[in-house]
Formats: C-alpha cells, structure tokens, sequence
C-alpha cells in the first residue's frame, strides 16, 4: 500500500514539532527515518499515523485521505508500534498480541479459530512462541518491543510504523527483527538511531528540526557532509570484506584529541 | 468449513458461556432471596415462600398482610435496588479504572459521588430547579460537573496518575463542603438529619418506584459497557494506542463517561454516597478472571450486586433493632481492601 503525506506539520504551544514534510513512499518499499533526538521522528510517525489531532497537512493510504477513514479502518490498513508502551494491567504475552485483532473484531463476534491462527503466526515472527502464557510484567524490555511488534502484526497491515524498534533489544533480536522487516511484504516506515541499521533501508529521509532534509537512497543521503552538519559526527567508512557492505564508524565532532 | 465442524467449532464457547451465564443469574437469585429472607425480623422460611409464591407464581392462598408488607414492599425492593447499586457502583469503577488508566479510579475517590450528592441535594432542599429537575437528574448534574472539573483539574496539574487522584479529593472536598453548605443555609434540623443519613448510604427509604429506576439504569450500563469490552482492552496500553488499535477513542470514551455518570448520579441520588464498591470489586474480580474486559464486566457487575446485597444484609442484623448505614458496612470491609491494592500495587515493577 503506497503512502503519501503532502505538507504534515505539527505546532505545539508556539514550538514547531515537524513542519511541511512531504513524502511518497511505494508499496512494499522499507522506509529509514533518522535524525537527532528532538528532530521530529517520532511525531512525524505519529501524524502518519494519523494520531494527532492538531496536526495539519494530508496523509493518503492508497490515495484514500486518513481523515476520511474511520480509525477502525485505518487500523485495518496501518499498523504503529511506540516507543514506550506500559501497562499496569496483568495482561499475558498472548492478550497483547491478541489487541491486534480489535480492528477485525466486534464485541458480539467471539475470537475465533482464524484469529487464534493469526496471532499465533505473529508470534512465531518474532520469536516469542511458547511464552504465551507470560504476565507481561515479568517480560524483559526486548521481549515486550518483539510483543508490540508481534501485536501490529496482527493487525493484518499493509502499511506498518514503527519508532524505533530496535530499543532495548539484544544483539541477535536486533538482526532478527531487522531481517523479518525486510522480508515482510508490506510498506514499512521505521525510525531508527543507528545509521548502519538505516543502511539496509530501500530509502532514508532524514530529519532536523523537525524539517526532512534530504531523502534518498542510503549511500546517497548519508555523506560524510551531511553527517557532519546534521549529527555532528565525522563518519569513516569501513568495508566488510565477508558482504561488501560499507558500514560506518563514526568520531565526535565536537571533541578535539 | 465444513458443515460438519462447524457446529462443534461454535458451540464450544457457546456451551461455556451459558454455563457461566446461568451460574452468575443463579448466584444472584440466591443472594436476592437471601436479602428476602434475613433482616431484622426472623420470619420462617415457609412464610417467605408463601409470599413469592403469591406474588409472583400467582398462588392463589393469601399471604398474611403484615409478612406480604415485610417481604414485599420492604425487604425486595431493598434488596434488588441494593443489587442495581452494586453492579452499576462495580461497573463505574472498572470503567474509570480503565479508561484513566489508574488502578486508585473509582467513582468515590475522583469526587463523582461526591457531586452527585451536591446536586441531589441541591434539587431537594434548595428547590434549584423549581422542582422541574428531578433528584436524579440533579445528581447527573452535579457527578458531570465533577467530573468535568476534576478531569480538568488533573490535566492542568500535569495529567499523570497521582495528579488525578489529588484532583479527586480536592473536588470531593470541594463538593461535600458545598453540600454541608447547602444543608446549613437551608435545611431545618429534621431535614438535615435525615440529608446526614442518607449522604452515609441507606436504603431503609427505598421502594419498587426506585427499583423501577435503579434496576433499567442498572442494565443500561451493563449493556454498554458490554458493547465496548474491546475497545476497553485496548485502552491497557494507553488512549494513542486504542486509537492506533482502531477504537474512536473520543467517542468511546464519551459513551462509557455518560453511563459512569449515569450509574453514579442514579444510584447516589436513590442511596446516597457508598465508597470501595467500585474500587475494590473490580481488583478482586481481576485476581479471579484476570484482565481481559469480556469477563471482567459480567464477573464485577455480578461480584458487585451480590455485594451490596450482602452489606445490606448486614447493615440490617449486625446491630439488633438498628439499622447501620450501608455506606458503613461497605468501608469496614473495602477499606481494608483499599489497603490490600495498595500494598500489592507497591509490589509490581
């Protein structure tokens, strides 16, 4: 599903969040949004995903206005997975993978055997099979970000949002996640903090003050300049001799030695 | 699918759910016969019978008049706006509890009650209104304007969890000083007295017009809560994410506040302010069927009628020929539950 945003902004109390951002993402493209804390990631996902109200500019799901969707609709259509998520609530691992069917759901309808299927499946995407039964506040940060994850699949999208989904994971959960997005047939936008992660992205849009300076191919968008200016970093590339990948290692700008 | 699985795929659940559902109607018939049969005048067993046989079988031998008055015109109708009070306290609770995401939410503590008090008696006293409002509606008046200033209020403290709590008492101060204010200025001393009673929760005034009341407001509730059990679960994480899981957070939470609202004003306005029902029935019912709203509705509405009409029966017998109010019952016993949240909330992460 291809999504399209013309002119998102967002101003609170007289400060300028995110302002005039246009973006054209293809159906089935992975999308990379980096930038430095507080440039707007975060709250330029939130307007795609329709989630603020005070929020000015269009977002189209195939070319349908999200405003002219109800929310159940869009829930069926798009996914979004926050940064922080808590509850208080004794909530098992599965019940949170299970909200995920709200959208398709009604309060008549009983939880049938296709949705026991389909959340069992998003389970098993991102590992976390067999822990069903888990009170979720015995879970680990990495165990409930795979959860969120597992739960938006659920949600059967075509278009998935997620902020930062590689917080608080290990390692090996890192990669995973990442290769399972990459595999998965549908649009995602994600932003991430590690722009060797952004790397393996279809495209790159990276934000600063809440404006999208550039957006593009990752070898493209991410020049030793435009890491200089932006995130203060001077970056050196190494080569991996294994993939031919070039990965970054990066200096601060700011100290001298 | 097949016709062959197919029915044996449905009925599953189905079977469950019926068991459950005769179950709790069971238990709730046991606790209103109960709430028939004990008080404080012993009556025998065979007399009580005799009564409801010939009220509701029809039986064609007449009851004696004065056991007729007792069980029918007194101990039932008690009894069963007891049971409406109950559940529609219960439910009151759990909603708030889910929607403002705190587990302290309860209509008593965020001064819903307690402006359902000042606007009843404002109406009955003060003849604000000019006696076109009735209580009841003058209730709803003031538990909505509660509402409306302690929400308020605990959003422009910072909205956090401890602010919504801070609001609550201060408009529960604020709205019991304004109803002993209206009490002072305009109520003579019998008046008073029977206000002061009243505000403590008492049903000894309670007769089948208030259960014509109670009991529709009762299941009006229950059924929209029960339409929107969904969309509660998805409130666990938060309003942004429901909105994200595709519930119409405003118009939701709409629907659910104005029947919180509802439940409130009506029952305050028929047995006064009575506290923990809605706090502590709705934590001890996800101890026993855990946090999936589908069975916490049905389990606290149920949990809280079979309550309250256990308080009421208490209230009636545990001092002989006195009548305790039944708010006083209630926080013997959800105090100490009050505690037991707290000290177990501290233990989670």
């Amino acid at each position: 599903m291809r999504l399209v945003a013309t002119k998102l902004g967002l101003r609170v109390q007289g400060r300028t969040i995110v302002d005039d951002v246009d973006l054209d993402i293809p159906a089935g493209e992975t999308f990379g949004l980096v930038g430095p804390n507080g440039s707007g990631k975060s709250t330029l996902l939130r307007l795609l995903a329709g989630l603020c109200r005070r929020g000015t500019g269009q977002v189209q799901l195939d070319g349908v206005a999200i405003s002219s969707l109800s929310r159940r609709e869009v829930a069926r259509r798009l996914a979004f997975v926050e940064q922080q998520t808590e509850t208080s609530d004794a909530l098992t691992a599965r019940n949170v993978v299970e909200l995920g069917r709200t959208p398709w759901i009604n309060a008549l309808s009983p939880f049938g055997s296709e949705n026991v299927r389909i959340v069992d499946q998003a389970m098993q995407a991102v590992g976390m099979e067999g822990m069903g039964a888990c009170p979720w506040s015995t879970l680990s940060g990495g165990e409930r970000q795979r959860l969120q994850i597992a739960r938006a699949l659920a949600q059967d999208p075509q278009i998935l949002l997620l902020d930062e989904p590689t917080n608080h994971l290990d390692i090996h959960h890192q990669l995973s996640l990442l290769r399972l997005v990459s595999r998965l047939p549908m649009t995602v936008v994600m932003a991430l903090h590690d722009l060797n992660q952004a790397m393996g992205c279809d495209r790159v849009g990276v934000m600063s003050e809440g404006r999208m300076v550039a957006c593009g191919p990752p070898a493209d968008v991410l020049t030793p300049d435009r890491l200089g200016r932006i995130f203060r970093v001077r970056g050196s590339t190494l080569y991996d001799p294994q993939d031919g990948a070039t990965l970054f290692r990066f200096h601060n700008l700011d100290e001298t030695h | 699918m097949t016709l062959a699985t197919a029915p044996g795929v449905i009925a599953r659940p189905n079977r469950r759910l019926f068991c459950y559902g005769f179950g709790g109607i069971a238990i709730l018939l046991l606790a209103v016969f109960a709430g028939v049969v004990l008080g404080e005048t012993p009556l025998p067993l065979s007399r009580v019978a005799n009564v409801l046989a010939h009220r509701i079988g029809g039986a064609a031998l007449a009851a004696d008049p004065i056991d007729a008055g007792i069980i029918w015109n007194y101990r039932m109708p008690r009894t069963l706006v007891a049971a409406a009070c109950g559940a529609g306290l219960a439910l009151s609770g759990l909603v708030l509890q889910s929607l403002v995401r705190n587990a302290l939410a309860d209509p008593y503590l965020l001064g819903v009650s307690a402006g359902a008090s000042t606007g009843a008696v404002a109406v009955t006293i003060m003849g604000i209104g000019g006696g076109a409002i009735g209580i009841s509606a003058g209730a709803f008046l003031g538990a909505a304007l509660a509402f409306g200033l302690v929400a308020f209020l605990a959003r422009a403290a910072g909205g956090g969890s401890s602010q919504l709590v801070l609001a609550g008492i201060a408009g529960s101060q604020l709205f019991n000083a304004m109803t002993s204010f209206f009490i002072a200025k305009s109520a003579n001393a019998e008046q008073a007295r029977g206000i002061m009673f009243w505000l403590l929760g008492n049903l000894s005034g309670v007769r089948w017009p208030d259960v014509a009341l109670a009991g529709p407001t009762a299941i009006l509730g229950l059924l929209i809560c029960f339409w929107h059990v969904r969309a509660m679960d998805a409130f666990s994480f938060g309003a942004s994410s429901a909105a994200s899981l595709g519930v119409p957070v405003r118009r939701v939470t709409a629907a659910l506040i104005g029947a919180v609202t509802l439940m409130t004003a009506v029952m305050v306005s028929l047995v006064g302010a009575i506290g923990f029902v809605g706090l502590v029935i709705p934590h001890a019912m996800r101890f026993l069927v855990g946090a999936r709203h589908a069975a916490l509705v049905p389990a606290s509405a149920l949990a809280g009628a079979v309550f309250m009409i256990a308080a009421d029966i208490a209230s009636r017998m545990m001092i002989s020929g006195q009548v305790v109010p039944i708010g006083v019952v209630t926080a013997l016993v959800g105090a100490p539950g009050f505690a037991a949240i707290l000290i177990h909330r501290r233990r989670l992460p």
